[in-house]
């Protein structure tokens, strides 16, 4: 590849937008999320005579980030991002944010005023760069056309290796103008950025000892497993099938392992399950795979899972002994190095103490049987729980993939949904942004087209970026709109009932649209469910419909999401039901968390 | 509570634009201390800065601050001179003081005792040099105050490891001849 003549080949002189094209092509970019503006409109002439990659037109910058986001998590490809100067890159920070704390790989081009111009308070000018070096991974300002190239392939390669996450390359319009010569991807190593992938054998060695004498063992599971792809999760779910050992999931790790399987206790943390939650708590070795023992995950951190030995699994150092010091670090690609453990645990017959691991799924089992999900009946009223489970009931032949929007709906989606295999469950975990939902579904729709792509949602959530219905009826995207409807801004509601001495300020959601009527003026389809007896009907008839649809499902108004385990609180101290909190005030620490 | 630990960190980056902006945001952005920072162009040719960073914190912070750093996209490599054995730091300040008299004289006289350089002087002041310790300076720069008003520039701390080995060499390059 690196004989001059090939060198020659491969260099084209352009235009600094029609480099940006080409390099989407050289990058395997089929669809692009964005919005036009001043500065990127040479960008813009170039995508009108380009046919080979998909532009769609978004109605807000903020959802053409989580439209990247959902087509990035349901592919594992990088999503792509094409806004302005200015406020377009000032509404994308938010996007740029969740899916820095989400580790999804997203390239974000913005329009840049001239470079003439930069710094003089010009017309849609924003110090991009400065306002998103917090928010990114990387971020790049191309000052030279023949930059161009090489930042944007570079860029690419930023994004998806090592730890995903969002990368910005700000591009000021005289660039975008100016010709210079275009240079196709060289497969180069990078200078200074080669994350490590294999795990170090020494360290193997010691999990799998560790792994190996363990009586009381748990496997806690996260999103890294799904970002270093499908072959992760089968390898898991091989190594927890083959070991015997139960596992538990993060939020962001649902269905790396199968919801069926038998060894899976459910999600852990906040408002995961009892047995997820006190096997970590007793547990004697841990593995933790791709996950970053978060504080949702890890309650009071002095009393999380304070007697076992902990091995982590993680490509990013940085997530190794931030919050919780462990004993066997293993820096590495999670398919890597469970390819590792999994091949030297067939290779070696390892066989783990059957007598100790039935004492302890004996325990899990007796945990299990307090069924922490359970929720009472709907009588006069809908559930939310109920509706989330009949929902999951009535997709479950579909190839169905659910995203959500912030809040109580989202964890009830993500205790009573059930998934079986990774990549079809959307949420923003890290940053919990309300308005996710509406536009990853889009982003997951574009990617696939004959999917059931379901955004389970709140009212309230659902708000903050519903003019996405726009996008959807322009590109006829069949997305299926749940609001679980209760009129509350539901876990600050929960919160202000169960820590501020149920002073509801601000809560309630005043003035709602009709959400039926609101479907019918996006020109989708708008049912609602007011009694139990209605929801299989409305549940059926949404997924009959083949157009967008907002199904306003009308719900329990009070109720709380449990089980839950208060801030600040340990593991043994869950709330299983609104009896439990009575008897345990939140603790003076435990109120000034999040 | 683990003990606060004091580690000087030298980063070895790519000399472009935002570089320093965004070792510093690092650090402000987490909350981790800066006692001192200082950073300038080492290799002209490869366009490589290295940047000095005092810091303190647990061993669990330190070790944090390592990592933060090393995953940043420019940075070639970071090492903790403190944690890899015995090491070198000095630190340089220009130093005014402005006094006349028998306060003059001592001023000088102290000067030349620390090895202070006169740089620049007029009938009422002294500009030194003075190269060494961060507390060596501390303490010419506490004796300078009480002997006149005093304006006082330091450059940070500066430091690279004792012995033979090289951690951050300065690339060779053939065309060039170095």
């Amino acid at each position: 590849m690196s004989t001059d003549n090939t060198t020659l080949e491969t260099q084209e002189d352009m235009s600094g937008a029609a480099m940006v094209l080409r390099a989407l092509e050289d990058q395997g970019v089929e669809v692009i999320f964005g919005y036009p503006g001043g500065a990127v409109l040479p960008i813009y002439d170039e995508i009108f005579k380009n046919n080979r990659i998909r532009h769609i037109l978004v109605r807000h910058e903020q959802a053409a980030v989580h439209a990247a986001e959902g087509y990035a998590r349901s592919t594992g490809k990088v999503g792509v991002v094409l806004v302005t100067s200015g406020p377009g890159a000032t509404n994308a920070v938010t996007g740029l944010t969740d899916a820095l704390m989400d580790s999804i790989p997203v390239v974000c081009l913005t329009g840049q005023v001239p470079t003439h111009l930069i710094g003089n308070d010009a017309f849609q000018e924003a110090d991009t760069t400065g306002i998103t070096r917090p928010c990114t991974k990387h971020n790049y300002l191309v000052k030279n056309v023949n930059d161009m190239s090489r930042t944007l392939h570079e860029a690419f390669y930023v994004a998806a290796n090592g730890r995903p996450g969002p990368v910005v390359v700000d591009l000021p319009k005289d660039i975008l103008f100016a010709k210079g010569t275009y240079g196709k991807p060289d497969g180069k190593l990078h200078k200074s950025y080669r994350p490590q992938v294999q795990g170090d054998t020494v360290k193997i060695e010691e999990a799998l000892r560790l792994l190996a004498g363990a009586k009381k063992p748990i496997i806690y599971g996260g999103g890294g497993i799904i970002n270093s792809g499908p072959k992760a999760s089968e390898l898991l779910t091989k190594f927890v099938r083959m070991s015997g050992y139960p596992c538990t999931l993060t939020l962001m790790g649902l269905g790396a392992v199968p919801a069926s399987d038998p060894h899976f206790l459910g999600m852990l943390g906040m408002h995961g399950t009892y047995e997820a939650n006190l096997a970590m708590y007793n547990a004697d070795v841990m593995l933790c795979v791709g996950a970053r023992f978060d504080d949702r995950v890890t309650g009071k951190l002095t009393e999380f899972s304070p007697n076992s030995k902990k091995i982590h699994i993680d490509i990013d150092p940085s997530s190794i002994n931030k919050n919780v010091r462990v004993d066997v670090p293993l820096v590495g690609d999670v398919t890597a190095v469970l390819e590792e453990i999994v091949g030297r645990w067939e290779r070696e017959k390892i066989s783990p103490d059957g007598k100790a691991l039935a004492a302890w799924w004996k325990q899990i089992d007796n945990w299990k049987s307090r069924d922490s999900l359970k929720f009472g009946p709907s009588i006069q009223t809908i559930k939310p729980q109920h509706a989330i489970k009949r929902l999951y009931e009535l997709t479950r032949e579909r190839d169905t993939y659910i995203t959500t929007e912030v809040g109580q709906h989202q964890m009830w989606a993500a205790q009573h949904f059930h998934f079986e295999q990774p990549n079809r469950w959307m949420t923003s975990g890290g940053l919990g942004t309300m308005g996710y939902g509406l536009p990853a579904a889009m982003g997951v729709q574009i990617a696939h087209p004959g999917a059931l792509v379901i955004d389970i949602a709140g009212e309230a959530s659902i708000m903050m970026n519903i003019q996405e219905m726009s996008t959807l009826a322009q590109y006829n995207l069949p997305v299926k709109v749940f609001i679980l409807n209760n009129q509350w801004m539901g876990m600050v509601r929960q919160w202000q009932e169960l820590l501020h001495g149920g002073r509801y300020s601000e809560s309630y959601s005043e003035a709602l649209p009709d959400f039926v009527k609101l479907a019918e003026a996006f020109q989708a389809v708008g049912l609602r469910a007011e009694r139990p007896d209605q929801l299989d009907d409305v549940i059926k008839e949404m997924l009959a419909v083949d157009r967008p649809v907002i199904a306003d499902i009308c719900v329990d108004q009070k109720e709380n999401c449990f089980p839950m385990i208060p801030s600040g609180a340990a593991h043994y101290e869950m709330l299983l039901g609104p009896e439990d909190h009575a008897a345990q005030p939140t603790s003076e620490e435990g109120m000034v968390l999040v | 509570m683990e003990a606060i630990e004091r580690h000087t960190i030298a980063v070895l980056v790519d000399n472009e634009p935002g570089v320093l902006a965004r070792v510093i945001g690092l650090f402000s952005g987490r909350g981790y201390n800066i006692e001192s920072l200082t950073v300038s162009e080492v290799d002209s040719v490869h366009g490589l800065s290295r940047i000095t960073v005092v810091t303190s914190g647990t061993p669990m912070i330190i070790q944090q601050i390592k990592a933060q750093l090393d995953r940043l996209v420019p940075v070639h490599k970071v090492a903790d001179l403190t944690a890899e054995g015995a090491h070198v730091e000095r630190e340089l300040a220009l130093i005014k003081v402005c006094n006349t008299g028998e306060e003059r004289i001592e001023a000088l006289r102290i000067a030349d005792t620390f090895r202070a350089r006169v740089l620049d002087s007029t009938l009422s002041s002294f500009t030194f040099e003075l190269t060494g310790t961060a507390g060596k300076l501390d303490a010419f720069i506490k004796l300078m105050a009480a002997l006149g008003e005093v304006e006082v520039s330091r450059t940070g701390v500066v430091a690279i490891a004792r012995g033979s080995d090289v951690s951050m060499p300065m690339l060779r390059d053939k065309a060039d001849g170095l």
